[in-house]
């Protein structure tokens, strides 16, 4: 039924989005190519690799199936490893997560130090890491640490911090959550001034006499979103600590601070065991995976309303 | 003694007053419409009554009762919110039931989880769900129960806001512009199902709008606030026939009321051929002249009426808005003419502008109204100049 | 409303306990920096040194630190990080979100791929491909691998996604060429976004130890926390004045940077936290 002239301008139109596309193509291949190049093929890499005996130094390599997953079940370092990364993030996460909110809360309703407070308790996310780590040390410093001449004044013998392997766990817990409670307190922040004042009033209307009351009509449902957000990345930055262990402890004493990212890169790039460390990524790709898909699959649909 | 007053309540926030003194007194089952422009203090004195602000001075008494402090949660008061502040998290059945469930269970049965393991919440929860069941019938919303605000239509949570304001039988219910989301012709429907429920619930309300015509068409009462002063209370013919001061009678009505500056001399208001005898002792000087443009009539031959020309013609259908200016004054005068009365004026054209002097309404320098004799007696055939 | 605001004070005295524990290593950082030895092992809890020893732990941190070096270091390769990634991720971002594109929902898998993969997972491969065309201790391994941030192509394709068609086609009436549309129209409307992922991505990789640490073996490509953490070897002992008075030093640029422009970097953190 088409006649002449309709032909003409399909193929008019058709033309002209073949050549959008083309320019789409042309502004989007840097990022093509930088992908393939530096995520893409490194992933498959080091999937592959995972199945290798490849050392560093070594020119051969054969592939050796299952052995290194089958090696990572048996390798004590390894299991201590999780283990210790699971203890360290049920540690720092949940404490983190719950601080920030609550300094959050506290902070939404101070008026005038309000700013203060909130650049205070932010400083260290804009510090460096690795420098702080070093104060912390000091800190913890089993004689001349500040930390342990307070607890002394007070009577109670200070532990060796970072030195004794029941305790070094919980010190670099200390420093995670110092480090992280500023992150997580800005994003409530954020989240809390989205929450139109309107809903506040007519929870007030209705009858939520107490903060407490209002907290869990509006504030809490109405943070669902932030709060899922928070704990991905919270949990996701806990199992990925690296920088405190590789300054403060090397893993130790006695591997009471091994933790994954620490082992991986012990085995890879010191021991230079590129195969058998390309094994353990893929364990730790995995479980970010596993989290993410929580968040996307399990608890997306539960917080948002719309 | 009313259902509810409120005595000189006064508010400001840093130091900017915005509500003045106001005082207000509504009789039980009485419809009070709060309308002024954006920033006069409507919504803060909504706010007051509902106990979210806290006025500097004056007091609030419902059924005689001091209800300055008590907080919102006991004052037993209804709000509808200009943007409906449902609760996203919640279905329409459990928003409705909310002051239910914070009035009837304790803060321990409330709690998820516990809450529903204590004795005695089971039958309570079932009284509520009744209640929740009859409010939705009687708003037609029984299908939209089980559905988040996000599911559904502006229309739709406007009602489930005013089932969960109506649900508690409230002493006093408070509306704050809860059309205005509406789109044109939902909102002219609204006005009607409100007004019906309202004569239902008979309890004294509250309504705020920016919209004239809301107010004048819903209210028993219309309570025009401009600049943190209640100007005048009055029923809607009164507030748009009778203005009490000059602000009021500029924000009633559609087109503005024509405003012409005149002058006193002897207790008489005098511009052009007008002469107002004042009932009051007013010292000589400047004076408001304000004549609605319905009762501006225009002589197309010129022989009559004060000299002035058209310059521009509006059609609107039923009427035509004629904006004209007079020669010697300077002065803009609009008239609202019926189409027969336009057949013959063209843009541009020069015209006589006849002013009915028993139709002008005299304002004092200070705005009040000024009371003139042709006013104060019954309306005759109007005399034009 | 009237008499002891409790809950007030209340509040007050729970920020400040929290401020406190914050600024309490920042300052013994300082207090220590300031301490002779003798000084740092007698009187731990004295806030104040008893012998004002700050220009000579200074003094000895900056004769053991190449600190002209670590910071120009860390501006070089956070620059070039930072200009790569916005130059690279911009161009895509558009396509994606403003023309018909039909390699987009591909695009978009890749990306919400590439969001789940960190460094720490392709460091290996990377390493040895370094490795093998002899790269390692340059400024291309330290920038290269993060020349495409999928991140950056996240938050900007949710910030195009925004802007309205109109200002597109306006710009293709006025006779702009897409390259143009992008450079003139695009980039300068997207300013609050490249300004936040600015502080996002100079933050992220100012601080980050793990790839330098992998690549870089040569003090003169080391970043502030490489170079950092070479001095603590260095100084196995405990001399702890000098050692937080390079901590002082190599703390202070980030931090000041936060002081003076803190509504951007919490902005900045803030609307990169929550589009991640």
């Amino acid at each position: 039924m088409s006649s002449v002239t309709t032909a003409g301008s399909i193929s008019a139109a058709a033309l002209h989005r073949r050549s959008e596309d083309r320019t789409a193509w042309l502004l989007a291949l840097p990022a093509i190519v930088l992908l393939f190049l530096f995520v893409l093929l490194p992933v498959i890499a080091v999937i592959f690799l995972g199945f290798t005996d490849f050392e560093l130094g070594y020119g051969k390599f054969r592939i050796v199936g299952f052995e290194n997953y089958a090696h990572l079940f048996s390798d004590r370092t390894f299991r201590k490893s999780l283990w210790n990364t699971t203890l360290y993030t049920a540690m720092v996460a949940p404490v983190s997560i719950a601080l920030g909110l609550g300094v959050a809360l506290l902070i939404e309703g101070e008026l005038r130090a309000r700013a203060f407070f909130r650049t205070v308790y932010f400083l260290p996310v804009a510090s460096l890491i690795v420098a702080m780590a070093t104060v912390w040390q000091y800190i913890f410093h089993p004689t001349i640490g500040p930390l342990n001449a307070l607890l002394s004044l007070a009577g109670i013998p200070g532990p060796n911090w970072l030195g004794a392997s029941n305790t070094v766990l919980y010190s670099l817990s200390i420093i995670g959550v110092w480090q992280s409670v500023g992150f997580n307190m800005v994003l409530f922040l954020a989240g809390l001034t989205a929450i139109p004042r309107e809903l506040y009033a007519a929870a007030e209307v209705d009858g939520a006499k107490s903060a407490l009351d209002r907290f869990f009509l509006v504030t809490w449902p109405m943070l669902g979103p932030t709060t899922l957000f928070v704990v991905t990345i919270s949990i996701t930055n806990a199992v990925k600590v690296f920088e405190t262990v590789k300054m403060l402890t090397d893993g130790g004493p006695n591997k009471a601070s091994e933790v994954l990212l620490f082992t991986i890169y012990q085995e890879g790039f010191v021991y230079m065991r590129v195969g058998y460390a390309s094994a353990m990524t893929v364990v730790f790709l995995a479980i970010l995976v596993v989290l993410m898909f929580l968040q996307y699959r399990v608890l997306d649909r539960r917080v948002h309303y719309t | 003694m009313g259902a509810l007053s409120l005595r000189g309540l006064s508010k400001a926030f840093a130091g900017n007053a915005v509500l003045k003194g106001v005082s207000l007194d509504a009789e039980p089952g009485e419809f009070i419409a709060l309308v002024g422009p954006s920033g006069c203090g409507k919504s803060t004195l909504l706010r007051i009554l509902a106990g979210l602000d806290h006025a500097d001075a004056g007091e609030i008494l419902v059924g005689g009762k001091d209800m300055s402090n008590v907080a919102a949660a006991d004052r037993n008061v209804a709000m509808v919110f200009q943007s409906y502040a449902l609760y996203p998290h919640l279905t329409a059945g459990q928003n409705i039931a909310v002051p239910l469930a914070m009035k009837r269970l304790s803060r321990a049965q409330r709690l998820p989880l516990i809450g529903s393991l204590l004795p005695g919440q089971r039958e309570t929860r079932a009284g509520i769900a009744r209640d929740v069941r009859e409010m939705s019938a009687l708003l037609k919303i029984d299908h939209l129960l089980d559905r988040k605000p996000g599911q559904m239509s502006g229309g739709q949570r406007q009602r489930v806001a005013l089932a969960r304001a109506m649900v508690r039988h409230p002493s006093i219910f408070l509306m704050d512009e809860p059309l205005s989301n509406l789109d044109a012709n939902l909102r002219v429907h609204a006005r009607g199902e409100i007004v019906e429920l309202h004569r239902r619930a008979g309890v004294p309300t509250l309504y705020v709008t920016h919209d004239q015509a809301e107010a004048l068409s819903m209210a028993d009462r219309v309570a025009v606030m401009i600049g943190g002063h209640l100007l005048q209370l009055a029923a809607p013919e009164t507030i748009y026939n009778d203005p009490a001061h000059i602000e009021v009678a500029r924000f009633v009505g559609q087109p503005r009321i024509n405003i012409i500056p005149a002058q006193t001399e002897n207790g008489r208001a005098g511009f052009e051929g007008i002469r107002l005898a004042l009932m009051e002792k007013v010292a000589s000087g400047p004076v408001s002249l304000g004549i609605r443009p319905e009762f501006v009539k225009l002589a197309p031959d010129g022989r009559s009426g004060l000299a002035g020309r058209i310059e521009r013609l509006e059609f609107l259908g039923s009427e035509v808005i004629a904006h004209c200016r007079l020669q010697a004054s300077g002065d803009a005068i609009v008239a609202k003419l019926a189409p027969h009365e336009a057949r013959d004026l063209i843009a541009g054209m020069p015209v006589g502008i006849l002013l009915p002097s028993e139709q002008a309404m005299v304002f004092g320098p200070e705005g009040r109204r000024l009371r003139t004799a042709a006013a104060a007696g019954a309306r005759q055939e109007p005399a034009y100049v | 409303m009237t008499g002891i605001p409790v809950g007030r004070i209340v509040r007050f005295a729970l920020l400040s306990l929290g401020a406190l524990t914050i600024l309490a290593p920042y300052i013994f950082m300082i207090s220590t920096a300031g301490k002779t030895q003798s000084d740092i092992f007698t009187a731990a809890l004295s806030l104040i040194p008893q012998h004002f020893y700050f220009a000579e732990n200074f003094a000895k941190a900056l004769d053991k630190v190449p600190m002209a070096t670590l910071l120009w270091n860390g501006v070089v390769v956070c620059g070039l990080i930072f200009f790569f990634q916005v130059a690279v991720a911009i161009p895509c971002a558009y396509a994606m979100a403003k023309l018909k594109f039909r390699a987009a929902r591909m695009m978009m898998v890749l990306v919400m791929l590439g969001l789940l993969v960190p460094i720490h997972a392709t460091a290996l491969p990377l390493y040895v491909a370094f490795d093998r065309v002899s790269l390692l201790n340059s400024y291309t391994a330290l920038v290269a691998p993060f020349t495409i941030s999928v991140f950056a192509i996240f938050m900007f394709l949710q910030f195009f996604r925004a802007m309205p068609d109109d200002l597109i086609h306006a710009a293709r009436l006025d006779g702009m060429s897409e390259l143009g549309i992008v450079a003139r129209v695009i980039v300068p409307n997207a300013w609050p976004a490249v300004t936040a992922f600015a502080i996002f991505s100079v933050v992220a990789h100012w601080n980050d130890l793990y790839w330098p640490l992998i690549v870089i073996s040569k003090q003169a490509y080391a970043t502030p926390p490489l170079g950092l953490m070479y001095f603590r070897a260095a100084e196995a002992g405990d001399d702890y004045g000098a050692l937080m008075a390079a901590t002082l030093i190599i703390t202070l640029p980030l931090v000041a940077a936060f002081l003076l422009a803190q509504k951007r970097f919490v902005e900045g953190i803030t609307m990169t936290g929550l589009k991640g």
